[in-house]
């Protein structure tokens, strides 16, 4: 029987050598591609092959589909693929009671239930599991067997194979078609190695023939499309939407693309991304250090270049200096910090929202800068066009900060075009009239970008006090004075160029939810839920940072309380704390190194409201 | 027939130059005031074309007097910078003032690897082996068993020798010279703007306040200069002395001073200076002699042509331009799997 669902949460486990974020990857793009909405959370260990069999090497992969619109990638699952026991171990409490868990029974050996540290030789009992939909297919050997023809394969390659035979019973289960794997594997492999693009495609339709021959579940189950608006879509994650939103940037500014990073956990895509496309100019600089990262893209802006830099928290920290340098010298710059688990190297893949206050003041001196975050991975498109706009147009530096959680999550996103978009128009000096002086501003307090190669505009600049005017070295104490004013009225103005802050849910009334960054799905869905309760809540979510959006203190005082959530420890809070001390900010924060579940914040939420 | 006619005036600006009196600076302040015109024909380029981003240090003021474009950086990072502009503008002509503190302690990772790299910055190393801003700590460069503020009992660290630095990480251009000698500092910055890669030019100047005379038993005056060091020029032979009586030889696998007609050598024994030979072998020990068991080579002791990193970044855009379907961000966002919802 077809059973029609509204939408479902799937989890792909095993080891982190097993391809689950790849098998995660193609049901998700399937699923996108059949118009459901979707929202990923690959959640994987550091070690890139961590001891085999064991609970710290599982990698898993997230994802939630269906029929409506899905902000966030879900809490607990459906179903879960385990492909060894440790799989089953690290995922058991990330089950829905209903949950149906699909274990590969020839991992089900001594040795692995050893590595795993069950105590008795029956983990589905362990575990409680008794009363679950329990399905447990031989994975490996069904592998094995549906390759045992296949010319000149040893078993390490075949049994590598076997990722595709769960997504097969997946795909099966789920009524999604194997094409999008097939057209996936030939241009993976196809060019190079035709057998191995062909041993996988058999060990898919293998999975999937075998679910429907085998009626391996009572049911089968079906996601309708998600009604969404008209036009071109694809499936895009939050690092791959950052670099595309500054390459966007770059063509309407007319300035060219430069990157100078170094690689880092989970920010590497970026730069990864921004190396294939020299199509578009786009220049990359993998560079020495992080230091040398920032340090290579101040020298691009020097040089006319929309330059940009990517980095994790611990990376951001290295180039503090370096920042304090773009702030004196007022040249247009955009620092990504793909937020993790901190402090020092904390946890490189986990996801951490606590480099907040890093952003905003860790730098020496009196160093005001704008401080942006993206909510989504598809927002990381708009908000890296929108640190490219202000960067360029105000002559800043701007942090924008994503996380781990955006990063690698992936979504359905409807192509923009490009059009849509604010111009950008970066104040260069186009000639020289009498003397030059190079800190003059214009009514935003923005001084003019005079680029080498430009006749008379010659002139030195750097990290000493400079000239309010002319930019030459003063140790003037009113001169200082005045120069730590304006840099900071200078960022306090870009404030009236910000998009207008939205309020989603009642204009009024007992609770106003306030968020930002990567949180936005996990409460947008909180927040729906609070409402479909009846309560009377709303949320708030900042995506400037600084300078704060205006109208932020009317908004947080229409509300009897106010509840800030976040992944840290109370970042945003304490700063909304020094700007609105008149508004008690309650907090609701996590540190796990993991994203919110829905279910705690809504019962969180419940406790404020009158119902 | 000369294009710009500039003059050494063309470069020099209206700030009062803020170096101590006396300091080795002033004089390389000079020569490249001095060098930049025939630079700015032999490259055609215009001042505006030119750019100094320098580091922290008593060198690193140096961009404050030059009427160019000048970018006063941060402890340490003037190379990085360096490369980024470069980097994204490959038109310019791109110098670097630092001196060695900045570029071998706090700095030496970004030194080694724009070396590696072979961008085409001229960088040139102030080296006093002192930090002079600081008021008189040791460097990486400070002779071994030196007095300083840091090392009331002498430092117990083994010195940097630039070149070898240099020469160690393939660098393509490595010349020496010495601050009184504007005429050879002159001569080895316009050569070394004409290299295509990078270039260093090690300046062994004075700091009469915290080091004077590190480099007098050597350098002092033209008299001592013509005995005790040895000006190298490609394709010459190896020879020094007022009279040009001594040259080096390689015997038993190392260099050797001898003088021409003493103890059976003569001149055909002497080793002719090849500056373009790629193996670092023989340009490590040029680099490396140190008086008094050798005289100290001056002049352009490595000049090798590579490719350098900004031609090749161009190569690469245009190479992936040419066979690529993706020209504009509407190309991109549209490439790979998509579907349309009606």
């Amino acid at each position: 029987m077809k059973q029609q669902l509204h939408d479902v949460v799937i989890r792909f486990s095993g080891d982190s050598g097993d391809g689950m974020q790849l098998t995660g990857t193609l049901f998700s793009e399937t699923s996108a591609l059949a118009g459901n909405d979707i929202s990923t959370f690959p959640d994987y260990p550091a070690e890139i092959r961590a001891p085999q069999g064991t609970v710290a090497g599982v990698s898993g992969f997230q994802v939630h589909f269906g029929s409506g619109r899905i902000t966030s990638p879900g809490d607990y699952c459906d179903v879960l693929v385990a492909m060894n026991p440790a799989a089953l171990k690290a995922n058991r409490k990330w089950l829905k009671t209903d949950a149906t868990v699909i274990l590969d029974a020839d991992s089900v050996t001594a040795d692995n239930l050893t590595k795993a540290e069950f105590s008795s030789d029956d983990p589905i009992a362990e575990l409680g599991l008794d009363g679950y939909n329990i399905v447990m297919p031989h994975i490996t050997s069904l592998t094995r067997t549906a390759l045992a023809e296949q010319a000149g394969m040893d078993r390490k390659s075949i049994d590598k194979c076997k990722n595709m035979f769960a997504l097969g019973i997946i795909l099966y289960m789920y009524n999604c078609s194997t094409e999008h794997g097939h057209q996936f594997l030939d241009k993976k492999f196809g060019k190079k190695a035709p057998a191995l693009a062909e041993a996988n495609r058999l060990v898919l339709d293998g999975g999937y023939n075998y679910a429907a021959n085998n009626h391996l579940f009572a049911n089968t189950y079906f996601v309708a499309p998600a009604p969404q608006k008209s036009g071109t879509y694809r499936s895009i994650n939050g690092n791959v939407a950052t670099a595309w939103g500054f390459i966007a940037a770059s063509e309407r500014s007319g300035r060219p693309l430069f990157c100078g990073s170094y690689p880092i956990t989970p920010a590497t895509v970026i730069l990864e991304e921004l190396a294939k496309h020299k199509s578009l100019g786009v220049k990359s600089v993998q560079a020495e250090d992080e230091i040398a990262g920032i340090c290579t893209a101040i020298g691009a802006a020097y040089g006319g270049s929309l330059a940009i830099t990517t980095t994790s928290g611990p990376g951001l920290s290295l180039k503090s200096e370096a920042l304090g340098l773009a702030v004196m010298a007022e040249l247009p710059l955009v620092v990504v910090d793909v937020q993790r688990g901190g402090p020092s190297t904390g946890l490189p893949t986990k996801t951490e929202q606590s480099d907040l206050l890093q952003a905003l003041h860790g730098r020496n001196g009196e160093c005001p800068l704008v401080v942006l975050a993206a909510a989504s991975p598809g927002d990381c498109f708009d908000k890296a066009y929108l640190a490219a706009k202000i960067a360029l147009e105000h002559m800043t530096p701007v942090v924008l900060l994503t996380d781990g959680f955006i990063a690698n999550g992936s979504e359905p996103w409807r192509i923009p075009d490009i059009a849509d978009y604010a111009a950008i128009t970066p104040p260069i000096v186009e000639s020289a009239e009498g003397d030059f002086m190079p800190y003059k501003r214009d009514e935003r307090l923005v001084r003019g970008w005079a680029l080498p190669g430009t006749a008379g505009l010659e002139h030195r600049i750097g990290g000493l006090e400079k000239h309010a005017l002319r930019g030459t070295i003063s140790y003037d104490p009113d001169n200082h004075a005045e120069m730590v004013r304006l840099r900071a009225e200078k960022v306090r103005r870009v404030a009236d160029y910000l998009p207008e802050l939205q309020v989603e849910g009642d204009a009024e009334g007992d609770l106003l939810v306030v968020s930002w960054g990567g949180t936005y799905g996990h409460v947008t869905a909180a927040v729906e839920g609070a409402r479909e309760r009846g309560a009377s809540i709303a949320h708030c979510h900042i995506s400037a940072l600084n300078p704060l959006p205006h109208g932020l203190g009317e908004i947080l005082a229409r509300y009897r309380h106010v509840v800030v959530c976040e992944l840290n420890e109370g970042q945003l809070a304490y700063h909304l704390r020094q700007q609105f001390p008149s508004i008690t900010f309650n907090q609701y924060n996590k540190c796990e190194g993991q994203p919110f579940t829905t279910s705690e914040l809504l019962d969180h939420f419940m406790l404020y409201t009158n119902r | 027939m000369t294009k710009y006619n500039y003059t050494y005036a063309d470069f020099k600006n209206d700030q009062q130059v803020k170096w101590c009196p006396g300091c080795g600076d002033h004089a390389m302040l000079n020569a490249v005031q001095r060098a930049l015109p025939d630079v700015a024909e032999a490259l055609d380029l215009p001042r505006e074309k030119f750019v100094f981003v320098s580091g922290i240090g008593c060198s690193s003021r140096f961009i404050y007097y030059m009427r160019t474009f000048g970018f006063h950086t941060i402890h340490g990072r003037a190379a990085a910078v360096a490369t980024g502009i470069k980097t994204a503008r490959p038109d310019l002509s791109v110098w670097v003032c630092t001196g060695d503190g900045d570029s071998l302690a706090i700095g030496g990772n970004h030194f080694i690897h724009a070396i590696r790299r072979n961008i085409d910055l001229n960088l040139v190393l102030f080296n006093n082996e002192i930090y002079g801003l600081t008021k008189g700590q040791y460097s990486p460069t400070t002779k071994l068993g030196k007095v300083t503020k840091t090392s009331p009992y002498g430092t117990i660290e083994q010195p940097f020798n630039p070149g070898e630095l240099v020469i160690g990480a393939k660098g393509s251009f490595f010349a020496r010279t010495i601050d009184a000698d504007v005429a050879l500092s002159k001569e080895l910055l316009v050569a070394a703007a004409q290299h295509k890669g990078m270039s260093v030019v090690e300046a062994l100047v004075n700091c009469v306040i915290f080091n004077n005379r590190t480099h007098a038993d050597f350098a002092a005056d033209k008299a001592t200069r013509a005995e005790r060091t040895i000006h190298l020029r490609h394709g010459e032979k190896m020879l020094f002395g007022a009279n040009l009586d001594k040259g080096l030889i390689f015997e038993d696998m190392q260099l050797k001073v001898v003088t021409i007609g003493e103890g059976g050598y003569t001149i055909d024994d002497v080793l002719t200076h090849d500056a373009h030979r790629r193996d670092t072998t023989l340009h490590t020990m040029l680099a490396a002699m140190r008086y008094p068991d050798y005289p100290v080579a001056v002049g352009i002791i490595r000049d090798v042509e590579e490719p350098t990193y900004e031609a090749k970044v161009e190569e690469q855009i245009a190479e992936v331009t040419s066979h690529s379907s993706i020209h504009s961000v509407s190309d991109l966002l549209h490439s790979g799997d998509t579907w349309e919802v009606r």
